[in-house]
Parts: C-alpha cells; structure tokens; sequence
C-alpha cells in the first residue's frame, strides 16, 4: 500500500496491490483539497478468457470447467451453469437432488463467510494485518472461524469429494448422491456451527462501525418460501422483477480501460449492489427464526444502509447456511436415480443463483450435438464494480481530515466490504456475438 | 519430523535450517520466510493453504508468512527462503514478474496446473489469441496478453512442482514440512489407478467403459472421481510416464469419437507436453 502526497493541494491515495481479497486489484483515488477527483478500482488480474474457450466444448464438461474461474466458490459456477443447461434440455431434477444442491451450496457459504468475516474482514475492526497474526491475541476466535470454515468445506467434501473444484456436480444431478448417515454424521458438528454462528453476530455486531449510509439499488434473488439461493426472480428495491432469461435486457457492461473485469449496470439507473446486503434486505422475513432473532438483538434490520455492517449480515447469513443445511439434512431421502438425462438439442439457457458474493449470471448456447456456441458469464464482482468506486467517491470526503496512510486504510477496508473476487470478476461478459 | 504439525503441537515447532535476511520492518525472525505470489488462476491453490484448517496455525508458527497477498496486509520485501507460486504466465508484465520472483526466493515451488502446466488457460495455445480477446471484450485494445499461456518452469528454473487442479492440501501440508526438515518430499508420481485400487473401487473404465484418465494421471486427488461413479478427467496432469496412445486406443475402442478425445486431453493441464502431444497425434490422425 502506498499514499502518495502531490504537489499543492492535490493528494492522490494508491492502494497498489489491494490484500485480503480474493485475485488481483488496486485502488486509486484523486482528491483536489476536500473534494474526490477520481476513483478507480482497477483490476489487473490477467485475463483467463472462459467465455472463448468454452466454445466447442462439450456442455457435460461445463460445470467442472467453469467452477476453474473461482476457487473460493466453485459451486456457485457449477450451479448457475447446471440450471442454464437444464433450461435448454427441458431438464426437471428430482427434489432430492434439488436439496442436495441446495446443501452443497449452502456448504460453500459457511466456507467463503467464515474466510471473510474472520480472517479477511475482522483484522480491519481489530487492527491487524490478518488472521494469522490476530490469532496471537485472539486464538479463540481464530479457531472458531478455522472450524466454522472446516465444517462448510465437509460439506463440500461428503457431497462433492472435495471443497475447492468439487467433482459430483453434473447437469442433471449428481453423479454419486450421499446417503442419509453419511449427512446424519455432518448433524453435530452443524449444530455447533448453528450456535457459533449466533455468538458470531452479537461478536461482530458489537465492532465499531464508520457512519456511512448510501442509497443502494439491492438486486437478489427472490423466492416465494425460501431465502434465495438457487431459484427465484431477480428483483430490487427499485421495482426490478425479472427472469434470468431478461438479465440482458435490462444489464449491460462496459469495459472501461483500467479494468480487465467488465463493469455491470443497470441500463436505466447506473450502480446497483448485489451480494448479503442486498439479500439480507430484500428477503429479510425468509431467513429462519433464529437469524432474524439474532439479527434484530443487534439491531441489524432492514433497511440496512451501511455497507461496514455487511460483516454482521454476512454472520447473519451463516445462521441461516446452518439452520437450513439441519433443516435439509432432516428431511433428506435419496433419490431414485443420482441424475436424469435427456436427449441433446439445441438452444439457449439463462440462469442466476446466489453465489456467497451475490448474483451470478450464466448464459449458454449449445448445437444439436450439445456443443457450446456461445456462454456469457457474469460474476458478483464485476457489477458490484461500479458500486464499489460509488461507494468510494462518497466515502472518501469524511476521512479527509485523516493522515494518507489512514484515509488509505479505510478504502481498502471499504472495498473489502464487498468482499470482492477479482479472479471471478476477470472472467468478463462478451458483448456482441461473433458469427 | 512429522508432516502435519499439529496446532497445538509444541514438540513440532522446527528449528528452521536458514534465517531470514533482508532489511525488514519487524525484528529479524528466526523462522524461515514464506511468500505466496498469484499469477493467472483461480486462487484455489493457495486457498488450500488457509483450508488446512487443522494445521494453518502450526504452519504459520514455523514459518514466517511474510507476503500472501489474499490472506495478510503485510508484504514484506524480499529475499524469501521459500516461494509458493500460483498460476501461469500470460502477460509480458507477468514473464518479467516471474523473473524477479525466481531472484528473490531462494527455494522456488510452483503449486497447482496453472503454473506446471499453463491451466485451463492454455487452451489459447491453439486458437488465435486475437479473436479470443475480441470474443470476449468490447474494446480489445484495452487488453494486453501473451498469446500463450505457459508454465513457470518455461521462464525460470522451478526447485519442485506440485501438481493438481486444485493441489491436494495434504500434499501442501507434506511438501512444506519437507522443505522445513530438509528432506526430499514424499509426494508419488504414479498414476491415480494405484490410488483408485487402495480404495477398492470398481474400476469404471472396465466395468462401465467410462474414458477414464486414471491410467495416465499423477495420482494427488485419492481417485475421487472413480469414487464418485465418474471416470478421471486428468486433473492432476501427465503421470511420470505415461503410455498416452494406448489411452487413445482403448478410448477409441470405448466408441470415443477423435474430437471426444482431443478435448479429453486438452483439459486442465492441456499444455504439458504428455497430453499436449497425444491431443495434437489424436488431432492428425
């Protein structure tokens, strides 16, 4: 990190290599006195290019493919990309397999919020470089969050043999399902988790928070009896209420010169934010009794404005990971057959689940022999991009009274609240078509 | 000395066999120095790191975690006594980085496909780089890449590589107590199939005639995939000598069409030369 002072007045805060995120990023804001000039999150992680090699490819080898663009959460790859895929063949799972999914995914929260709100965010609250470190004086803490974090990665193993890259996932199931004492064997350790995860609020809860408050445009998931996960319409605050299949119409990308991830927009009103703040907001009465319970002890209800107070959302969000993976658990038979398949067609298919970051956006294309001809990919990341400087610009004229290293430890601390995965966000949008 | 040192071990707490050196900001440490560098990839392995839950913090208490960008704000400079590096080369920024890299760690180890064998990137080595840039962004200008994406060991020399996609955090845990005891690591270089026989699986290339990699893939996962019902799809790249034709052949005999076996090997570790040059024969013939 680095905070370079400038001739007259004028200060330019660098963060060069941003840390405790997951890829590769900077930030970069201008100040002329008080006033913000510029903002910049710039992303230099190196494009990987997914969309252009998927074509040709088999759409049996999509899931395991594109679960390689994230491996802090390969689940949320391989789920949208089942679902698109599904749609396309006309594919309708078996409930069973439906919660299997659900289960796994859920796995895959408890292991990406346990990482963040401990390891990567906590250590901006408490004033250390990480978790590692924090550990020194808050051993206990740290060992809860390394086993909060273990039991979410079991999860992924007992379901998908392993928790970074799973392999069961497959378009229309799973190739190996668990049985019933392989999940029973999970229960204990999940009820400890269930119970840490409410500690966990009113630990979080009681940081200290910077005064910032922003009226966002929250887009999620949106599901009649269930907080949103795999299925739902995607809706806002702002009256949004659409099907994955219109995610085009109504998003677009821009790529601007200092970013290798494409920025998402709102065609109509710019900067939105995806992610547990804007689930927790716009699905605040389906999170289970315990989490809303907890969550309303802390005084953490909707609306929820404060983007600093994602860190307890996110705790928030592990009560409902474990109660609902219990839930599952208990109601768990397996099904009759691990998958169904269907015959091979051509066409297309949308589909947005809920990644742990937020929204993520799938498309696909296939020939009559089931052969990719177009994907079209769009991470959490790349549209909470433009929200990420919003949040910025507005932030930064409160700290300018700070010296530059501090103002520069606040903006990271800012940008983390998104949690942002720039490995995923690379993984871009292709905009036109290309015959 | 034992490979998994427990957290609360204190028995495991190794004398290191070098020092740190270098102008540091902290007190000189006397626990060997640890950087973790990403390049193109996933994060995955070095997510591996963190998800050695049971070990992380007996890990971080011989070593001295001095830069890791993703999981400390603490980046001291270097020279390291030990690299981990992540991910494979694609720009001209990154071949130079890689250079600096190599001169500051005195023990350089690259983890995971993406740097042993260029990853799931390197399907552009036989496409026009070009039109995959225009495929996906709508200013190609903006972007600056190789047209190849390549291992580490093709730019500079590489101390050990572990392989897998992602690597086998045990593997990690096993290859870092090594190095700490300053002996070789117990890390097999045969094929997934010994690995898939121990587990007293069926073997589903014979019983199912599934495509299953395993015969010519290093061993690393625990044959997870034939025990998911599944055959291997060579996440773990080339074994140490593999009989890739006689693959091809039994594949063909499985009824695999020539372009189903191109992409079987031109998967996750496509660039390595075992499978690169058994797509590329499957391709002519």
């Amino acid at each position: 990190m680095s905070a370079k002072a400038a001739t007259g007045n004028s200060r330019s805060i660098k963060v060069d290599y941003l840390t405790r995120v997951e890829g590769e990023g900077s930030i970069q804001v201008k100040l002329k006195g008080d006033q913000v000039q510029d903002v910049q999150l710039q992303i230099f992680e190196p494009p990987r290019l997914f969309e252009a090699f998927l074509r040709g490819r088999h759409y049996l080898e999509v899931p395991d493919m594109v679960a390689r663009i994230c491996g802090i959460c390969p689940i949320a790859y391989q789920m949208s990309a089942v679902h698109a895929l599904e749609r396309i063949l006309d594919i309708t799972v078996d409930p069973a397999v439906r919660l299997l999914r659900r289960l796994i995914y859920l796995g895959e929260w408890i292991e990406s919020h346990a990482l963040h709100v401990f390891m990567l965010h906590a250590p901006d609250f408490l004033g250390y470089p990480d978790a590692i470190r924090m550990a020194v004086e808050h051993r206990e803490l740290v060992e809860l969050a390394l086993r909060l974090k273990k039991i979410g990665n079991q999860l992924m193993i007992v379901l998908g043999g392993r928790e970074i890259h799973p392999i069961s996932v497959t378009v229309g199931g799973f190739h190996k399902v668990p049985t019933k004492a392989d999940l029973r064997a999970l229960v204990d350790d999940l009820s400890w988790a269930r119970d840490t995860s409410i500690a966990a609020v009113r630990i979080v809860a009681g940081l200290e928070f910077p005064e910032f408050e922003q009226d966002y445009e929250f887009v999620s998931l949106s599901h009649p009896d269930e907080y949103p996960l795999t299925e739902g319409r995607l809706v806002s605050n702002r009256g949004l209420d659409i099907d994955a299949s219109e995610f085009g119409d109504q998003f677009m990308e821009q790529h601007v010169k200092y970013s290798n991830a494409l920025q998402c927009r709102l065609r109509e009103r710019s900067a939105y934010l995806v992610g547990p703040l804007a689930r927790f907001n716009l699905n605040f009465d389906k999170l289970p009794e315990a989490a809303q319970q907890v969550a309303r002890e802390c005084d953490v209800v909707p609306p929820c404005l404060n983007p600093f107070r994602g860190i307890v959302v996110r705790a928030v969000e592990l009560v409902f990971a474990c109660e609902e993976a219990l839930r599952l658990i208990a109601q768990y038979e397996p099904p009759a057959a691990p998958r169904v398949e269907a015959p091979v067609r051509a066409g297309i298919g949308h589909a947005a689940t809920e990644a742990p970051r937020g929204v993520l956006y799938h498309r696909y294309e296939i020939d009559e022999r089931g052969l990719i001809l177009n994907a079209r990919i769009v991470p959490p990341t790349a549209q909470n991009q433009k929200r990420i400087e919003d949040d910025l610009w507005h932030f930064v004229p409160q700290l300018t009274a700070l010296p530059l290293d501090k103002i520069t430890a606040k903006c990271e601390q800012a940008v983390r609240n998104y949690d942002p995965c720039i490995s995923c966000a690379t993984h871009f949008v292709k905009v036109e078509r290309v015959p | 000395m034992k490979s998994k040192p427990g957290p609360k071990d204190k028995t495991t707490n190794h004398q290191p066999p070098t020092t740190s050196h270098g102008e540091r900001s902290e007190a000189p440490s006397p626990r060997p120095t640890v950087a973790v560098f990403k390049f193109a990839s996933c994060d995955g392995c070095q997510l591996s790191l963190l998800d050695a839950e049971d070990e992380l913090l007996g890990v971080a208490q011989a070593l001295d975690i001095v830069y890791f960008p993703e999981a400390t704000s603490i980046m001291l400079k270097g020279p390291y006594d030990i690299g981990l590096v992540e991910g494979s080369i694609t720009t001209h920024h990154d071949a130079e980085r890689i250079q600096q890299v190599r001169r500051q760690c005195r023990t350089l180890v690259t983890i995971g496909a993406c740097a042993t064998s260029g990853g799931i990137q390197a399907l552009r080595n036989w496409k026009d780089v070009g039109a995959f840039v225009r495929m996906v962004y709508a200013n190609p200008d903006f972007i600056r890449t190789l047209k190849m994406s390549t291992p580490v060991a093709e730019h500079v020399p590489v101390d050990f590589e572990l392989r897998g996609c992602p690597i086998n955090k045990h593997q990690l845990i096993e290859l870092i107590g090594a190095m700490l005891a300053g002996r070789k690591p117990n890390i097999p270089t045969y094929s997934v199939c010994l690995e898939c026989k121990r587990r007293a699986n069926v073997c589903v290339a014979v019983a199912r005639g599934d495509a299953c990699m395993g015969p010519v893939t290093q061993a690393g996962c625990g044959a997870i995939c034939p025990s998911f019902d599944r055959g291997c799809y060579g996440c773990f790249g080339p074994m140490e000598s593999t009989n890739t034709a006689s693959l091809t052949e039994q594949f063909r005999i499985l009824g695999r069409s020539d372009d189903d076996i191109v992409r079987a090997f031109r998967s996750y570790s496509a660039w390595a030369w075992q499978f690169r040059q058994a797509g590329e024969e499957c391709e002519k013939s």
